[in-house]
């Protein structure tokens, strides 16, 4: 197999690579912030629940997750495998990632000066309206920097799709790779990932610029 | 007719009893100064007044209404605190302007999207409100542009287009140098003389005798002293007030 078809047959995986990461980000990013405002509830109850499910979800290894997430339903329940594992596999990866993003939404909450709640309050505004008009926009603004490492990570750790024979990128130059005794599909796939990581790299270098028109 | 009156306010934070009974009302038209050595309680009862803190008991009323009231020896607060709020502005020693806000939306937005103003009343009354404070050409500005002095004069006008009828200042100048000290002064002077109601908590003892109607004098939790600024200054009666003059004069 020369060169050529093996990164083309690779290449077919790269839709599915990129399901696997744009539907992570879909899911995750809404959920780690209502985790991360479960978290920070009053109520002991639920903060103690979100810090626990983070503390699991970070805790444990990701393609632990994957396989408990994709095969658990059958050895708990005789839930036969779903033949789209496209859905575990981004389930799997939105609440894992939904951990990390919750800690990275709360440690920006968290360094918000309690006189930007309090001139809201003074004004009238609501305790919603304070968290969406105020507080949340600057948070994004402080929380970008991790969030790009974060977002990095994520398109690395879709090769991990493999464990569960998921037929992304990764998976099909792993296969590649077995059947013709080489490792020139390894180094495709490095390729790959770096090409897809420095997009990513200058779409977080455009929008960090792009909100950097006040300082903090 | 007073449109603020605190009575018999009691605070405490644990352990330490922070507002001992504090009784006072602000009137009409009325400059009040608070004026007290550290820790005497001056910023804590502005933040009481303006519902940042809440008070253990005692009354607290707007427009003669009352905000708070006794039920059973608790002290139970109005369900409709944000009625109360549009009553008054309170102008931070910080500023806390919002930085992803321009200027003029730091203005406009609490007017607009909280009390539904219409929206090109306000801009007009706002850049109206900027053009007299000298900062029109600061409209469009990021609060991180613009010097400290600039940034507490914004906060000011920020606090008036909610129309108050009454603004607090809680130590408006203590976060600048000497320099900006004097433009901030010079705005609150310029309010005084309009006759808009205020009740300003500082250190700068000469200001205070020059603007205000009426001077107190807290320590440890308590008005020592309250009357007219010669009254107050010119003849002070109790020696912890003498004491704190004359340390103040020795700097």
């Amino acid at each position: 197999m020369t060169l050529m078809t093996m990164a083309l047959k690779m290449a077919s995986g790269l839709e599915k690579t990129c399901a696997i990461f744009f539907l992570t980000l879909l899911f995750a990013l809404p959920l780690g912030m209502v985790v991360a405002l479960m978290r920070g509830s009053k109520y002991k109850v639920i903060s103690g629940a979100a810090s626990f499910i983070i503390s699991v979800l970070r805790g444990t290894p990701l393609m632990l997750q994957l396989i408990a997430v994709t095969y658990g339903p059958y050895y708990l329940f005789g839930i036969s495998v779903s033949r789209n594992k496209l859905i575990p596999v981004v389930v799997a990866f939105s609440i894992n990632y939904a951990a990390y993003f919750a800690e990275i939404y709360r440690s920006g909450i968290e360094s918000m000066p309690v006189g930007q709640y309090e001139a809201a309050q003074v004004l009238g505004y609501s305790r919603v309206q304070t968290f969406f008009k105020i507080i949340f926009p600057q948070v994004i603004r402080r929380i970008l920097p991790s969030m790009t490492n974060e977002i990095v990570t994520l398109v690395k750790d879709t090769s991990m799709a493999f464990t569960v024979s998921y037929q992304e990128m990764f998976t099909i130059g792993k296969q590649i790779a077995n059947s013709e005794t080489s490792f020139i599909p390894f180094v495709v796939a490095g390729v790959f990932y770096y090409v897809f990581n420095a997009a990513v790299s200058f779409i977080m270098r455009r929008v960090e610029k792009a909100m950097s028109y006040y300082k903090i | 007719m007073s449109i603020m009156k605190m009575s018999d306010i009691q605070k405490s934070f644990g352990s330490n009893h922070v507002l001992k009974g504090i009784s006072f009302s602000v009137d009409k038209g009325e400059v009040v100064s608070i004026i007290g050595p550290s820790g005497s309680g001056k910023s804590t009862l502005l933040r009481c007044a303006t519902f940042l803190e809440t008070i253990d008991s005692g009354i607290i009323s707007y427009d003669d209404k009352d905000v708070t009231k006794n039920v059973n020896g608790k002290c139970v607060y109005a369900k409709n605190l944000n009625d109360f709020r549009h009553i008054f502005g309170l102008v931070f020693q910080n500023f806390n302007l919002f930085p992803h806000y321009s200027v003029l939306k730091n203005m406009m937005d609490a007017p607009v999207s909280i009390m539904k103003r219409d929206k090109r009343e306000v801009r007009e009354e706002c850049m109206m409100l900027l053009e007299k404070m000298g900062l029109a050409d600061k409209a469009d500005a990021y609060p991180c542009e613009l010097s400290g002095g600039q940034q507490q004069r914004v906060s000011i006008v920020r606090a008036l287009a909610m129309n108050p009828e009454i603004l607090f200042f809680d130590e408006p100048t203590s976060a600048l140098d000497p320099e900006l000290t004097g433009e901030v002064l010079k705005v609150i002077k310029q309010l005084a003389k309009e006759k808009m109601t205020m009740v300003i908590v500082t250190h700068e003892m000469a200001f205070a005798r020059a603007v205000s109607d009426k001077v107190i004098f807290m320590s440890g939790g308590v008005i020592v002293e309250q009357g007219a600024p010669e009254e107050v200054f010119g003849n002070t009666r109790s020696e912890r007030m003498k004491q704190f003059l004359q340390n103040y004069n020795r700097d």
